[in-house]
């Protein structure tokens, strides 16, 4: 089981988070402003990246905060977790090895 | 018994055990494993070998014994395909073999041995691949012939507990190697645990040693599987005490001492009982003081054999030759034993058991030189192959391995971060092993993987068909894929592969380890995650009055709601019918506590809501509830639920009970992923709330005779408006929404006031003849009123115009789905709409989950017009009803169609109508 290390509760098992997919997604901003094609690619295509992966991770059984993981998906080593709202840079948690 | 008088370190000839296998009862010793005292016995025949039936005896001594499988245990505790060689022996044990019939003796099934030629490899695949319509009968004589043991099919009395521990050094594996990392690793005051799966383990000092525990798997980020088995050595587990425990570790780094495995070696008819590892048959007499023979030949490819051969002489055997298959040694001569060098088994003979060996010299290219055969008698047959480093939780963990001619075997290659390897398992082995040979043979078969019956000629065969991946060789003869995970075989059917192919062994590569090392029992893996503690229950603060006054329940997410109240020997359908139409006629309650509940706080909260759900909400007053519909994104209805303007930039949402979960963290998720600047704070507080509705025509009535502050008049508390105020001392909020279309009023008051609450309503419409009522009734109030819910109707492709709410999309504002109301898929025609059906006889019931049909009969020509969602008797219509999704169903009202269950192949003639049934103006909830 991964272990990742919240910014707020520190390392805890990945069976206390949901995973919601790919956190470089973002909602358009205006989207009656966008056509057919980009608003369905934004609804459901999503890329099937190999190696360190951006993703949102919501710490449901501890701070319920939304995170986001960068994470090696072919060998899971976690590379940084830190919380949206905060300023990425400055709360990135090293994850153990 | 035939016990050697000194040798046997680990029995205790004061504490005689006895035992039974099939049915005979046999004496042996504690310290015993079910295998040596069955060979102290002289019970050579075990079992019957998987796919041939062969007879199959004991081959090794511990995890690795691919053949000495038992059915272990009677009735509830009976436990297929346990290894003999690791069952402990105690007093009573009862243990049967397997996989025969009608005797271990005489099999039939051993029949099949003559028709072999038709088993080859990929026989499964080959045979019974079509036509498909036949598999369920293949799948039913295979599953009869295959089978390996019988599983218990009453409850396990036993209980297995699940526990989670940290440690700073895991060292798996108690033997020298072991002993001494652990020892080592303490030193600095580590927390070091020491696990070995054998039932002895010394205690080391500053050392957390555990017996009889199995490191099965490694997981990510340092997690450890591990399985203590805390009663399996007993015949019943102690009072309270579990069965077996499951360990989760976390270990900051993990040390590899499991040792190595000696491999067999090939040739024909290399199966027979009496044939075991010579290390092992070397460990029946030193540790159980049994010799596993009175006769032996030994054949090797290395320098062990010469150990073995000492210790089985020390102990009584005699050792009649041993076969050397390399060309020079430097070995010792060993009194009374001949040595051929260059020599090896040809094929043996015994037919239930070893009587005899035939051996050959071996030519320049490593095969038997013709007519040149000679027979020894002997009843021990000592294979010495080398040794396998057993690397899996090394391998589990991503490292890789690589190939070492001078022990010709796979040793760890790569550095895993955590994890150290040491001893045997790292390689630290005699070398001089010699290469494995393949020898050609006649009809004989020359066993590979003996708990599968993976032949020499199977692996040869998948290579001529194609197979070349080791991956797919594996999956296509189901080499090593038993339960001893082919701890003895996979190296040699590599070999053999790299043979076939004419590669070097090397460049075949392995196959990938996978957890578990053993079998890992369900009962562990679910621990005390059984029955009602399968999942948790979540209590309603009236959960102790709806079950001291005889509620029935059903699940409800975790919840258990009650589905109706009955009365005496009262059948469901008239309790229920009672309940609506005392909602209908009268007045009932009904804990609602079950909702989702959400308080948001903050400036942006009118904006938030606006943006959440398809309606407006920026025009709701203080003191007012809309009812608003969620999407997702993708437009199709998520949620429903009303929202109740508390003060100054508060609110209280709820959300459909099932959904409660799901909707906070959609919540949550808009407000921190996508729009962070807005203010707004999110606390659930559904178990902080009793929620009782009261519903009927009679429910301002009731409500009037509370002792309360508040007033329930139409002016004073108008459809949709919310109240505070005291009932009874008690601070209580009253929201008039109605779910049933009848007049009603919401009460929420702090759960510890929730019982009192629910008694003085009660109390207040004693004279009324108030009655409580379940989801059944709410179900055919609602269903009535034609409201969809969340599940049956709103299944996660429905939109708010399939629902008929295209009105409620406000066209003023943006909102989470309204980008994809403009998609061509939500825009086109033959959409499922929400109908209403009725039975067009007035009287059959509706099969719930029904095609709708546009005929009679079905058939490819037939219009699958959609399915029927929720099906009810309707007690205030005094007919079946239903709702359906119909394709273009608003413009069909008044059609007739067909109701086909795929389930019980009822059809049921129907006309579409409104979903709407009663009171479709609205005038009741108004009232
Ligand atoms: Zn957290």
């Amino acid at each position: 089981m991964i272990l990742l290390t919240c910014p707020h509760c520190g390392p805890r098992g990945i069976s206390e988070f949901t995973y919601r997919g790919d956190a470089t997604v973002a909602r358009p901003t205006a989207p009656e402003g966008v056509d057919d094609t980009s608003w369905v690619e934004y609804l459901h295509l999503r890329d099937n990246h190999k190696g360190p992966h951006d993703e949102l991770w919501h710490h449901v059984q501890g701070c319920r905060r939304w995170l986001r993981v960068r994470r090696d998906v072919v060998t899971h080593k976690v590379i940084s977790c830190c919380d949206l709202a905060g300023d990425p840079a400055g709360d990135v948690a090293e994850s153990n090895p | 018994m035939n016990r050697h008088p000194s040798m046997g370190r680990l029995i205790d000839r004061n504490r005689p055990l006895s035992f039974t296998f099939d049915g005979e009862t046999y004496r042996g010793y504690h310290g015993d494993t079910l295998a040596s005292a069955l060979m102290a016995n002289g019970v050579r025949v075990i079992g019957r070998s998987f796919k041939y039936h062969r007879p199959r005896g004991i081959f090794g001594a511990g995890s690795e014994d691919p053949s000495a499988l038992v059915q272990m245990r009677a009735g509830a505790r009976a436990e297929p395909n346990m290894r003999a060689t690791q069952v402990e022996l105690y007093e009573g044990l009862v243990a049967h073999s397997q996989n025969n019939w009608p005797s271990l003796n005489w099999d039939l099934g051993a029949a099949l041995g003559l028709v072999s030629r038709f088993l080859p490899a990929g026989f499964y695949y080959k045979t019974f691949m079509w036509p498909g319509k036949f598999w369920p009968h293949y799948e039913h004589l295979i599953r009869n012939m295959a089978g390996m043991g019988r599983s218990a099919k009453a409850a396990d009395p036993d209980h297995y507990e699940k526990r989670h521990a940290h440690c700073d050094v895991l060292v798996i594996g108690g033997g020298a190697a072991g002993r001494t990392a652990a020892t080592e690793a303490a030193k600095d005051g580590s927390l070091v645990w020491l696990v070995d799966e054998n039932a002895q383990l010394e205690a080391l000092d500053n050392v957390t040693t555990m017996a009889r525990t199995t490191a099965f798997g490694k997981y990510d980020d340092g997690l450890y599987g591990l399985v203590e088995r805390t009663g399996d050595h007993l015949a019943k587990p102690e009072a309270g005490a579990p069965r077996q425990i499951l360990w989760l570790v976390r270990a900051g780094r993990m040390i590899l001492a499991s040792g190595a495995i000696e491999r067999p070696l090939v040739f024909a008819n290399n199966d027979r009982p009496g044939i075991l590892l010579a290390s092992a048959a070397a460990r029946y007499l030193a540790d159980y003081g049994v010799a596993p023979g009175k006769r032996a030949v030994i054949v090797a490819n290395n320098d062990s054999a010469y150990d073995v051969a000492s210790t089985l002489i020390e102990g009584g055997v005699e050792v009649a030759a041993i076969i050397d298959q390399r060309h020079m040694t430097t070995r010792r001569e060993i009194a009374g034993c001949e040595i051929l060098h260059n020599h090896a088994v040809i094929d043996t003979a015994g037919r239930h058991g070893l009587r005899r060996v035939t051996i050959a010299p071996l030519d320049v290219d490593g095969d038997a030189v013709p007519q040149s055969e000679r027979l020894i008698d002997c009843d021990l047959l000592c294979v010495a192959g080398g040794f396998t480093p057993s690397v899996h939780l090394f391998s589990q963990a991503g490292g890789k391995l690589t190939f070492r001619d001078d022990i010709q075997t796979m040793v760890p290659k790569t550095e895993v971060p955590g994890i150290t390897v040491v001893g045997t398992a790292n390689g630290e082995l005699d070398g001089g092993i010699g290469a494995p040979i393949a020898l050609s043979r006649g009809k004989a078969k020359q066993f590979i993987d003996l708990q599968n019956d993976v032949t020499a000629a199977d692996v040869e065969l998948a290579a001529r068909e194609g197979y070349r991946s080791v991956e797919h060789l594996k999956r296509y003869t189901t080499l090593g894929m038993g339960t001893d995970q082919g701890k003895t075989s996979n190296l040699n059917g590599i070999a053999a592969l790299a043979n076939a192919l004419d590669k070097p062994l090397p460049d075949v590569g392995i196959t990938t380890y996978r957890a578990p090392y053993t079998p890992v029992t369900i009962g562990a893996l679910a621990g005390r995650e059984v029955g009602a503690f399968f999942t948790p229950t979540r209590r309603t603060p009236l959960q102790e009055w709806h079950e001291d006054n005889g509620a029935v329940f059903v699940p409800a997410g975790l919840w258990q709601r009650p589905h109706y109240y009955p009365r005496g020997g009262e059948a469901m359908a008239d309790a229920v019918k009672r309940e609506v139409l005392a909602v209908r006629e009268n007045v009932a309650i009904v804990d609602v506590s079950t909702l989702g509940r959400i308080d948001l706080h903050g400036v942006d909260v009118a904006e938030f809501l606006n943006r959440v759900y398809i309606n407006g909400f920026k025009t709701l007053a203080i003191g007012m509830c809309r009812y608003g519909v969620m999407l997702r994104d993708d437009g199709m209805i998520f949620d429903d639920g009303t929202v109740a303007h508390m003060g100054d930039n508060h609110y209280i949402m709820t959300t459909t009970t099932a959904n409660a979960g799901p909707v906070m963290a959609h919540l949550e998720y808009y407000l921190q992923v996508v729009w962070p600047d807005l203010d707004v704070r999110l606390t659930s507080i559904t178990d902080q709330w009793a929620v009782v509705a009261v519903a009927g025509p009679q429910s301002r009535a009731l409500l009037e005779n509370l002792d309360s502050d508040m007033e329930f008049a139409n002016q004073a508390l108008p459809f949709m408006g919310w109240r505070a105020g005291e009932i009874g001392n008690i601070a209580a909020q009253v929201f008039r929404i109605s779910f049933s279309g009848e007049l009603a009023y919401e009460m929420a008051v702090p759960s510890d006031h929730g019982h009192a609450l629910w008694e003085m309503l009660l109390a207040a419409g004693k004279d009324m003849d108030v009655i409580p009522y379940g989801t059944e009734a709410l179900t055919t109030l609602r269903t009535e009123k034609g409201h969809f819910v969340m599940g049956p109707e709103a299944d996660g492709r429905a939109s708010a115009d399939d629902m008929g709410l295209g009105r409620m999309l406000s066209s003023k504002k943006d909102f989470i789905g309204r980008r994809s109301l403009r998609l061509p898929a939500l825009m086109t025609e033959g959409r499922l709409n929400l109908v209403g059906l009725v039975p067009t006889d007035g009287k059959t019931a509706i099969p719930p989950g029904a095609i709708m049909g546009n005929r009679e009969t079905p058939g490819p020509s037939m219009e699958k017009a959609g399915h029927v969602a929720t099906s009810v008797f309707s007690a205030t219509l005094g007919k079946p009803i239903a709702t359906a999704m119909v394709t273009n169903g608003r413009q069909r009202h008044g059609e007739t169609l067909w109701a086909h269950s795929p389930v019980d192949g009822r059809v049921v003639q129907v006309e579409v109508t409104d979903p709407i049934f009663i009171d479709a103006k609205g005038e009741r909830l108004r009232a």
